[in-house]
C-alpha cells in the first residue's frame, strides 16, 4: 500500500496511503509512549534544519529514538554557514551518505523535492519555506481520526487561510475523505480562489464565512491557526481581527459536546488558557501524535527497505 | 497583399524550417525559445503582423539551413499552440507538422515564485508539468506554483 521512497508533498498521497500511515502510527503509539522497540536499531536519521524549529525537530528526534535508532543533526547556525558556501544539492549528497534517511527543513520552497533528487536515501520534508509540511498534515489527520472521526466530518478551518499553507494541504487531504469544510477568516486572509476551486472541483462542500460564532455550534472540529501581526499594515485592524477569532470558555457555550479544538502550535492568544482544561482541547495531544505518525513514516521509509 | 508582393519581401528559403501561424507579436519570443540570439550565424527572417486568412494577423519565422528537432518544435507550443512547422529541402516542403505540447517543460521557463529553490544557483534545471494544454496551465515540479498567464515573461 505504501511504496513511497520520499515524503515531500501531501499532493502525492492517496487516501489508501494516508490510511496505511495512520494505521501503522496507531500500532506504534504504545512505543511512542515509551514501550521498548528496536525496529530501527543501528539506523541513523540526519536532521537538517536550515531554519529554526523546536517542535518538529524534537518530535522527529524522539520518533527515531523511540524506534531504537540514532540521530545526528545540523543546527540552523551550521546550516546557514553551509548554505553560504555549498549548494544544497552537494550538502544532501554528502550527508545522505552518512545516514539512512534525511529530514529537511529549509527556507526555500521546493527544497525538499530538490533534496529527494540528489539524496541516496529517503527524504522527509519537515517544511520548505511557505511550502509543504506533510508530516504536520498527517498528524492532524491522525488526531482527527483518533479524537473525532474522518468520515462525515464537519470541520471549520479558522484564521489565516491565505498564507498558512499547512491549512491548504490539510484541506486537500480532508477532501479525500469527503469532509464538509467551513472556511473562517478575515476578508483579507481568505483561502486563495485556486485552492477553493480545486476543492469544489473534487466535489467537496466548502462554505466561507467571516464570523466564527455562526459555525461553532455546527462542527465536529475547530482547527485554529495563528493570525500573524505582520499580515496587517494597521495594528488596530489586527487587534480587532485577533479578538474576534479568540476562543474563550464563553465562546464554547452551545458547541457540540464532542467538538474538538485543534491548533498546530505555538499559539499566541488564539485560545485562552481557560480552554485547556476542557474536554474540547486536544492541541497538546495533537502535538504528541506527531511522534507516532513520524515513527510510522520512518519505519515505512527506512525499515521496509531493510527487510 | 497578394502573393507577388509577399515574394518581394522575403524570398523562399532553400533549406531549413519555416514556422508559420505564430500569433502576431510572438515571433521574437519564438526565437528566444529556440535559443536563437544575436550570436547565431544562420540566416533568419522574421515577418511580423502579416495578413492571415485564418487569424487576421500572424508572424512567420524562417530559419535557414536548420531543421528543428521535435522537442524544439514542441516548446513553441507554449506561446504559439496553433503554429505549423514546415521543413524545407531543396525549396520543397518535405514535412509539415503542427506543434504538440509536451507533458513536461524543462529548462525553458523559470518558476515565477521568487522563493522557489529552482531560482537559486542549485545544479538543477527548471521543470514544469503541463497541467492543462488549453488554456495553458503549468505547475512547478519543485514548489508546485502554477503559471497560467504571461507565460512568455518567464522565458529563460
Amino acid at each position: 500500500m505504501f511504496a513511497k521512497r520520499h515524503v515531500i508533498s501531501m499532493r502525492e498521497f492517496s487516501r489508501e496511503e494516508i490510511d496505511s500511515v495512520l494505521d501503522l502510527a496507531e500500532s506504534l503509539e504504545p512505543y511512542a509512549r515509551g514501550g521498548r522497540c528496536e525496529a530501527l536499531r543501528g539506523n541513523i536519521l540526519a536532521l537538517l534544519f536550515f531554519e529554526p524549529s523546536t517542535r518538529t525537530r524534537l518530535s522527529f528526534e524522539t520518533a527515531m529514538m523511540r524506534l531504537g535508532g540514532k540521530t545526528l543533526s545540523l543546527g540552523p547556525a551550521e546550516g546557514s554557514a553551509m548554505a553560504k558556501g555549498e549548494s544544497l544539492a552537494d550538502t544532501i549528497r554528502v550527508i545522505g551518505a552518512y545516514a539512512d534517511a534525511l529530514v529537511i527543513r529549509h527556507p526555500k520552497e521546493g527544497s525538499a523535492r530538490l533534496a529527494s533528487e540528489f539524496s541516496p536515501v529517503p527524504v522527509l520534508n519537515a517544511g520548505d519555506g511557505a511550502g509543504h509540511h506533510p508530516t504536520q498534515t498527517l498528524l492532524d489527520l491522525y488526531t482527527i481520526r483518533k479524537e473525532s472521526r474522518l468520515d462525515d466530518l464537519k470541520i471549520a478551518l479558522v484564521g489565516d487561510l491565505k498564507y498558512g499553507r499547512t491549512v491548504h494541504s490539510l484541506a486537500y487531504a480532508l477532501a479525500l475523505y469527503g469532509a464538509e469544510i467551513t472556511l473562517v477568516s478575515p476578508p483579507t486572509l481568505e483561502m486563495p480562489d485556486r485552492i477553493k476551486a480545486d476543492l469544489a472541483g473534487n466535489g467537496t462542500i466548502v462554505r466561507e464565512t467571516h464570523a466564527l460564532d455562526d459555525v461553532l455550534r455546527e462542527v465536529d472540529v475547530l482547527y485554529i491557526t495563528r493570525i500573524q501581526k505582520e499580515r496587517f499594515p494597521d495594528p488596530y485592524e489586527y487587534q480587532k481581527v485577533a479578538k474576534s477569532y479568540r476562543i474563550g470558555a464563553d465562546s464554547l457555550e452551545g458547541a457540540r459536546d464532542r467538538l474538538i479544538i485543534m491548533h498546530p502550535l505555538p499559539r499566541v492568544d488564539e485560545i485562552a488558557p481557560e480552554v485547556d482544561g476542557t474536554h474540547h482541547a486536544v492541541y497538546f495531544r495533537q502535538s504528541f501524535y506527531g511522534v507516532p505518525v513520524r515513527m510510522a513514516l520512518l519505519k515505512m521509509l527506512i525499515g521496509d527497505r531493510l527487510e | 497583399m497578394n502573393d507577388g508582393e509577399m515574394k518581394l519581401r522575403v524570398t523562399p528559403i532553400g533549406n531549413g524550417t519555416v514556422i508559420d501561424h505564430i500569433p502576431a507579436g510572438q515571433a521574437l519570443n519564438v526565437l528566444k525559445i529556440l535559443g536563437i540570439d544575436r550570436t547565431t550565424e544562420a540566416t533568419i527572417s522574421v515577418l511580423m503582423n502579416v495578413a492571415s486568412r485564418r487569424s487576421g494577423r500572424k508572424d512567420i519565422v524562417k530559419v535557414e539551413d536548420r531543421e528543428l528537432r521535435e522537442e524544439e518544435v514542441n516548446r513553441i507550443s507554449l506561446i504559439a499552440p496553433g503554429a505549423t512547422i514546415n521543413i524545407i529541402r531543396d525549396r520543397k516542403v518535405v514535412e509539415k507538422r503542427t506543434v504538440d505540447m509536451p507533458d513536461q517543460i524543462v529548462g525553458v521557463l523559470r518558476c515565477p515564485n521568487p522563493s522557489c529553490i529552482s531560482n537559486t544557483n542549485e545544479p538543477i534545471r527548471s521543470q514544469l508539468l503541463v497541467k492543462s494544454k488549453n488554456p495553458v496551465i503549468l505547475r512547478c515540479v519543485y514548489c508546485e506554483q502554477t503559471i497560467a498567464e504571461k507565460i512568455a515573461d518567464y522565458l529563460i
